[in-house]
């Protein structure tokens, strides 16, 4: 049939052509954005969590860190950090804590996705425990406060003064999967 | 022949034909013309002067927006597609296009989506003003409401890009009379399947983009929105890869005018007839590997910024090929100045600027300064008004009296063109100086420096529009009123299977394949 009609094969051709170019903008250049940034440190993704040694401390050097938060749109929670700011030195470990209640009348579950700015300070944010490792159920108006702990890679540009590590929280109540925990 | 078209407005519902087909397709562009050109007319005259005088910065912002909208998607891309639609079975030797039906659909659901895309300037919250590269967050998490109507009408669009792409295609690689090899293919047969490909890979990217920001708007998704994990300039990324594809979908199939219209009028061959079509295959390739100049100031690595930017600088070298073709075809030819020599000849001239002026914005530390200023509005006028525009005028007076049988009134085209010539480097050339000298694009207003140039590209953008009406007039005054002519050969120096069939073009042509030498 197809051997027959060489029209139909053209045609055949071409729609593939469109359909995969379409599946390639929707489904792959998003994760290869991702695994591109990941690789050259762009777009302010942090790291999971650190594990390996810490260096030593730069006494010479302070660097401001600020705290922000955003609710994602369908997130009805309150969710503030308890510190606005904090100065450090490069390679010494800091816990900050963030509130956040769950004002509905309904069991939830939350996850937090970080966020650094500017990009080039995203890798040298060290995360030894965070909130955002895990997902955070909180039952009908309880609340609780969550911690951080960090320290600054003394290998952070010299340009860089401050960093602002910010999180978004989404209400991930009725999806069980871990794909979001994953991407932290 | 065995029957002429079908009568009354059934003929143009259920049309088939692809000179019908063609027909609409250029009286929808042109239309869409007269919409953008009056949305630009509402830009320059709140440009004329300092201050804000005539509508609010929203509004503006709507303007800019649907002007680029509408010129890139309503005029630019469909007026080539008609012009494909009419010529390319002719030049060819092909009785019609490959899939009638299929054509039918792929233009009529052109007005669906334009009149969902201008509907939403009468809705609340007003129509798309983002820019016409909607970059995200502006036309997701701060878009007005209106912004799915943009995305659906996106969607219409492209499906019809895509529909009538696959057409081409199918026409070009299997309707060609026996003997004319691809190598045989007159150049805008070749252009076009150049372009043909080049839209099939990536209108389904814009498609893709829009979803994207369609879902991130309606269904909780974070592509574009870093908050989430997303990031702002994959938009931009994605964009630009369907985007900068795209300026060449738009002038490709200019250049196979230009290489149809210069060989006539100088009564020589085209020179250099292969590396023509090397060099159209080139530029599309090398499209698809530089789509990030456009956003030299997001903060790339040094590596990529240099780059995309030799990248970029190395599509200079096909298409100073075909400049240097066109000109070598004009030396010692027997020229006479047509109104169609006249657009091409300064289509050859002013495309040229704007190459060199993209050659400017392509160098990475300049274009830091350049970039969204108005040297970039006047660098991508140039091409897109002098390159495009000019050539599917010069296509129009060229073809239409085959098309019509005919003969326009030469004076008029003349007049028509000084105006147009003259008119257009009056309003764009002055933008470069006011983007050099720091306006920014997409203001409303602008500090009071900038007044007196912005006053003289208002008043040249005035005659310009008001040239376009010449050009409907003359367009409807050789339909109505022309000297009827019958000479299929038209003009003396025109080569080509068109100019073998009578004038005006029969309703079918070709039934029986033509014989190639």
């Amino acid at each position: 049939m197809v051997a027959k009609n060489p029209v139909r094969k053209t045609v055949l051709w071409s729609l593939l052509a469109g359909v995969t170019m379409f599946g390639f903008a929707m489904f792959v250049m998003p994760p290869l954005y991702d695994v591109f940034c990941e690789i050259t440190g762009l777009g302010g993704k942090t790291g999971g969590r650190y594990a390996a040694e810490q260096p030593e401390v730069d006494q010479e050097r302070v660097v401001k860190v600020q705290f922000v938060t955003t609710n994602n749109s369908a997130m009805p929670w309150e969710f503030r950090p308890l510190t606005d700011a904090v100065r450090v030195h490069p390679g010494e470990s800091h816990k900050v804590e963030f509130y956040a209640r769950n004002g509905t009348e309904r069991d939830m579950v939350a996850q937090a996705i970080p966020s650094v700015t500017p990009a080039n300070a995203a890798q040298y944010l060290q995360k030894t425990q965070c909130f955002c490792f895990d997902q955070q159920p909180l039952k009908a108006g309880a609340e609780a406060n969550m911690p951080v702990v960090f320290f600054i890679d003394p290998a952070l540009p010299p340009s860089v003064n401050t960093v602002t590590l910010s999180y978004t929280l989404f209400d991930v109540t009725d999806r069980q999967s871990a794909a979001v925990t994953a991407r932290n | 022949m065995a029957h002429g078209p079908a009568k009354g407005i059934g003929r143009w519902l259920r049309a088939t034909n692809h000179k019908d087909i063609g027909t609409m397709y250029l009286w929808f562009s042109f239309a869409m013309f007269l919409l953008g050109g009056a949305f630009a007319m509402v830009i320059r005259a709140e440009l004329f002067e300092p201050g804000m005088q005539i509508i609010k910065p929203e509004f503006f912002n709507q303007m800019t927006t649907m002007h680029g909208l509408i010129m890139v998607f309503g005029a630019i891309m469909p007026v080539f597609v008609g012009l494909a639609n009419w010529m390319i079975p002719m030049m060819i030797g092909a009785p019609d296009m490959a899939l009638p039906r299929l054509n039918n659909l792929s233009f009529w659901i052109l007005p669906f989506g334009f009149s969902l895309l201008a509907a939403t300037l009468f809705m609340p919250g007003g129509g798309p003003n983002f820019g016409w590269t909607f970059y995200a967050p502006l036309s997701t998490t701060y878009a007005p409401p209106t912004v799915n109507f943009f995305i659906f009408g996106i969607h219409i669009i492209g499906a019809s890009s895509i529909m009538g792409s696959i057409n081409i295609i199918a026409t070009i690689l299997n309707l060609r009379a026996p003997g004319m090899t691809l190598m045989k293919m007159p150049m805008f047969a070749w252009t076009w399947l150049i372009t043909a490909f080049l839209l099939i890979a990536v209108m389904p990217v814009l498609a893709g983009a829009v979803t994207m920001m369609l879902m991130d708007i309606n269904f909780g998704t974070s592509f574009f929105n870093a908050a989430g994990g997303g990031d702002p300039v994959l938009f931009q990324h994605v964009f630009w890869f369907f985007g900068h594809p795209e300026v060449y979908i738009i002038i490709i199939p200019a250049f196979g005018v230009m290489s149809a219209i210069i060989p006539t009028f100088s009564r020589k061959p085209l020179f250099g007839y292969s590396s023509m079509v090397y060099a159209t295959a080139a530029i599309a390739f090398l499209s698809f590997i530089v789509w990030a100049h456009h956003m030299f100031t997001v903060g790339m690595p040094l590596a990529g910024e240099l780059y995309f930017m030799y990248a970029t600088m190395l599509i200079a070298v096909p298409t100073g090929v075909k400049v240097f073709n066109w000109i070598t075809t004009m030396f010692r030819g027997a020229i006479t100045y047509e109104t169609p020599m006249l657009f091409a000849v300064a289509f050859v001239i002013l495309f040229t600027i704007g190459g060199f002026t993209g050659l400017m914005l392509a160098i990475a530390p300049a274009d830091i300064q350049y970039q969204d200023s108005y040297f970039v509005v006047a660098h991508f006028h140039y091409v897109m008004v002098a390159g495009a525009l000019f050539s599917s005028t010069a296509a129009v007076y060229y073809w239409i009296p085959k098309w019509t049988g005919r003969m326009y009134n030469e004076t008029m085209g003349k007049v028509h063109f000084w105006v147009s010539f003259v008119a257009f480097n009056v309003t764009f050339f002055p933008q470069h100086f006011l983007g050099l000298a720091g306006m920014p694009r997409r203001y409303a207003d602008y500090s009071l420096q900038f007044a007196d140039w912005n006053m003289v590209s208002s008043i040249g953008a005035f005659a310009y529009g008001a040239s376009q009406l010449l050009f409907l007039y003359n367009v409807i005054a050789t339909i109505v009123a022309g000297r009827k002519i019958s000479d299929p050969k038209v003009w003396e120096g025109a080569e080509g299977l068109e100019w073998t069939v009578p004038t005006p073009a029969p309703h079918h042509t070709f039934s029986t394949p033509p014989a190639i030498k």
